[in-house]
């Protein structure tokens, strides 16, 4: 054990390739997608689909490639020394995911979104199927087409408070099949996964609903529904701020019947929160990736902005006090620190997951930070190239709008404060609300 | 690799540098700052925890490497205590640290030991200048060869101990660069009565004039300075970290204590997010802290880019954090009976300490 910060050669190899695939297949386009809204780059749909299957990676997913590790176990146990005597290597897998997602995230977060392998969709299976299911449900991604997976979580009424989901499955003992209705918002890929597009292969949807009312989070599950299932209609695509490219669904199920093998964890309410915390265990393995992916906005906009300068003849003065810099060099200067310090954050918290320690706190610190920083600095950077940075013939301001959403989905910047204060206070849900 | 967890050896080290901080330092920090003075056997019982000791080769009477990163971890947990002892412990390393890092091998040999292998005895450097655009890059204090020696002339401010020290680290100005020389006691340096800041009552500091002393040449430690700055500002960015956390720690203890509206303070959100956001600026400087400190110790080419910025972003957070830690205790937080308003004002002080200390 020891504290560096040495860049792991897989890391490396990583962003070496996928700073290509950002320069080449996505940097180029993203001024036209942004443009035309939802809109499809097949090409880099295509592209990202065989280079994942050849290299083995994961970046359309948000459970890592290698072996695939569960959450971290939310005990203070197994500190990842590797036990018997001899210490094993540790695993870099949310390492290198991490910075797959900042790198692409640097070429168009939008794009990003709809890179092929299943999202959060596949996470979800990932975290709470069992391997019956994850063979079943997870194989097809590394099949002959691009295939996404969705989870559908949110509704008009419930947000954050996933507790106040309506949407109820109920087991219809005669056929053994769950009966779901409900109707969801805010689905990440939710018409590429769950519609007929020739390109793609055949997708699934997670979805989340209480098996048992009177039972709170406790009751809450999710289910496996595959693309073209009856009673399943994508009944809007919604119009945003940024990541155009990325369609944001709109869900209605009626009466849509599932197959009993389809719910992820236990079909059973036991009147604990297990089925609950075991969604709350997902996000603490996903914060700090969508972290990562606020990171590299910021990062573009930070490197696009000290380049603009550049070429105009403004250089930082590292190193001087602060009483000789000018305004913009104060400025630029905050943005790296606030870039680079949010940056140490996300990789503490993956590394903790690689080394199978609790991060509750610091995946949801990494969270809010980043959150915070990329929206300070991609306003920061349009306000100081003034009229360019406004201007849509640069992507800066492209980046200023793609920034937000990272400080809200995934939980919202207040949100993660509150899991930040309760760890940090000590307290439980109930002492702080 | 990535690593988040210090060495066996460093947990060592540090677990001694926090039971000293928390029993000595953080007891004494009060009454030391309101009585303007520091006891000797607390400075001295600091210095027998061995972090400077431990990061100065055998040759030179120590018996360990130097590591920033041992340094940094030290530093934060000294500050944590409290920041004038933490000062005072660390004084010596003013001396040493330069002569260890742009010393040549006789200047090592010489001037070395004799601080590492004694009780602590009052060392210290001169880099601060009166200017509000201080700049250690560019010293108004200058040095200019004369013979076999060189000829220092300028004014200091903020030198620690400078009334009683064997010798001291004087930085000037050689043709435009920034280098080091050594001078002793008694060579008519002029040293002020003390100074007075807006905290750091307990540390004695010094202004003191350079009116053309001679030094032999050498004296002139004629290493690159900059990673000499780099150290100082790592170090500068440790402290704030620990002042920070101070500061944390005590709000949120006095805030789960504390009834309103029939629950405690800290279950208010208004409170509670200042404390999660706090406590997010710490970290995040603190790992900051961290990688420049590492660079710094490999050698890497933007090390001293890293230092810099942060020490800028930690003298920012600390700012923020012990602003707040005043703002959560309310009322109480402005008297002196506690020690968040100490902690603020000491915050304060960090974009204007870079050479007060060195790891």
């Amino acid at each position: 054990m020891t504290i560096e910060f040495e860049t792991p050669k897989p890391v490396e190899n990583a962003r070496y390739l996928l700073q290509t695939v950002a320069d080449n297949m996505m940097r180029p386009v993203s001024r036209e997608m942004d443009e035309n809204e939802h809109e499809i780059p097949y090409s880099y749909v295509e592209f990202m689909h065989t280079a994942m299957k050849a290299m083995g990676g994961s970046a359309g997913s948000l459970a890592p490639a290698e072996e695939k590790p569960s959450p971290p176990a939310p005990s203070p146990t197994g500190r990842g020394d590797g036990g018997e005597g001899k210490p094993k290597r540790p695993s870099v897998a949310y390492q290198v995911l991490a910075n797959q997602l900042e790198m692409l995230s640097w070429g168009d977060v939008g794009m990003y979104l709809i890179t092929p392998g299943g999202g959060l969709g596949a996470a979800a299976v990932q975290a709470a199927g069992n391997a019956e299911q994850r063979e079943k449900f997870l194989s097809r991604f590394n099949g002959e087409k691009p295939t996404f997976a969705a989870m559908c979580m949110t509704e008009a009424g419930a947000g954050s408070d996933t507790s106040a989901i309506r949407t109820r499955a109920v087991l219809d003992e005669a056929t053994r099949e769950w009966v779901i209705t409900g109707e969801k918002i805010f689905v990440t890929a939710g018409d590429k996964s769950f519609n007929d597009h020739p390109e793609f292969g055949k997708g699934f949807i997670v979805v989340w609903a209480s098996i048992d009312p009177t039972a709170g989070r406790s009751g809450m599950r999710s289910f496996v529904v595959e693309a073209g299932t009856p009673g399943v209609k994508v009944t809007k695509l919604e119009h945003k701020m940024g990541i155009r490219v990325s369609d944001t669904a709109s869900i209605t199920l009626d009466a849509v019947r599932v197959p009993f093998e389809n719910i992820l964890g236990s079909p059973t309410v036991e009147k604990s929160t297990t089925g609950f915390k075991g969604a709350m265990a997902t996000f603490d393995a996903t914060r700090p990736l969508v972290a990562a992916t606020g990171i590299g906005v910021a990062r573009a906009a930070f490197e696009e902005v000290k380049k603009m300068l550049a070429e105009q003849g403004v250089e930082i003065r590292y190193g001087l006090p602060r009483q000789k810099l000018s305004s913009i060099e104060r400025d630029v200067i905050d943005m790296e620190i606030m870039l680079k310090s949010a940056w140490l954050l996300v990789l503490k918290a993956v590394w903790m997951a690689d080394n199978k320690q609790p991060n509750a706190l610091e995946s949801s610190m990494s969270k809010v930070k980043s959150g915070d920083i990329v929206t300070k600095i991609t306003q920061k950077a349009v306000e100081i190239m003034g009229p360019l940075g406004y201007s849509r013939e640069y992507l800066l301001e492209k980046w200023f709008r793609d920034a937000k959403i990272t400080d809200i989905y995934e939980g919202t910047g207040q949100i993660n404060r509150l899991v930040v204060a309760r760890q940090v206070l000590g307290y439980s849900g109930s002492e702080l609300r | 690799m990535y690593g988040f967890t210090p060495t066996d050896e460093q947990k060592m080290l540090i677990d001694t540098v926090v039971r000293y901080a928390k029993n000595d330092l953080r007891a004494a920090g009060h009454d030391a700052e309101e009585g303007k003075a520091l006891p000797q056997k607390l400075v001295s019982k600091g210095w027998e925890v061995g972090v400077l000791q431990a990061s100065i080769p055998e040759a030179y009477g120590g018996f360990g490497e130097r590591s920033a990163v041992t340094g940094v971890l030290a530093a934060e947990e000294l500050a944590f205590g409290d920041l004038a002892g933490a000062l005072a412990v660390m004084a010596p390393s003013l001396f040493v640290t330069p002569v260890l890092l742009m010393g040549s091998e006789e200047q090592k040999g010489k001037w070395i030991p004799p601080v590492i292998e004694a009780d602590w005895t009052p060392y210290t450097a001169a880099l601060v200048e009166k200017s509000f655009d201080f700049d250690p890059s560019a010293l108004k204090t200058t040095a200019v060869k004369d013979g076999d020696s060189y000829i220092l002339s300028g004014a200091k401010t903020y030198v620690p101990y400078a009334d009683s020290a064997k010798a001291m680290v004087v930085y000037a100005s050689l043709d435009g660069a920034t280098k080091a020389f050594i001078v002793e006691a008694g060579s008519g340096a002029v040293v002020s009565e003390r100074i007075k800041l807006m905290s750091l009552n307990a540390l004695p500091l010094f202004d003191v004039k350079f009116d053309g002393v001679k030094v032999p040449e050498s004296n002139l430690l004629d290493g690159d300075f900059a990673p000499v700055l780099a150290a100082m500002r790592v170090t500068n960015a440790a402290l704030a970290v620990g002042v920070a956390k101070a500061s944390l720690e005590y709000a949120r203890d006095y805030a789960k204590e504390r009834d309103v509206f029939g629950v405690k303070v800290a279950q208010k959100q208004a409170i509670a997010f200042m404390m999660a956001e706090m406590a997010m600026e710490i970290e995040s400087m603190r790992l900051l802290t961290w990688e420049a400190a590492w660079k710094l110790d490999t050698g890497a080419a933007d090390a001293a880019t890293e230092a810099y910025l942060a020490a800028t972003g930690a003298a920012d957070m600390v700012m923020m954090v012990t602003d707040r830690g005043v703002q959560i205790l309310g009322g109480h937080g402005y008297i002196r009976d506690h020690p968040v308003e100490k902690f603020m004002r000491e915050g304060r002080g960090f974009a204007s300490f870079t050479g007060l200390a060195i790891v």
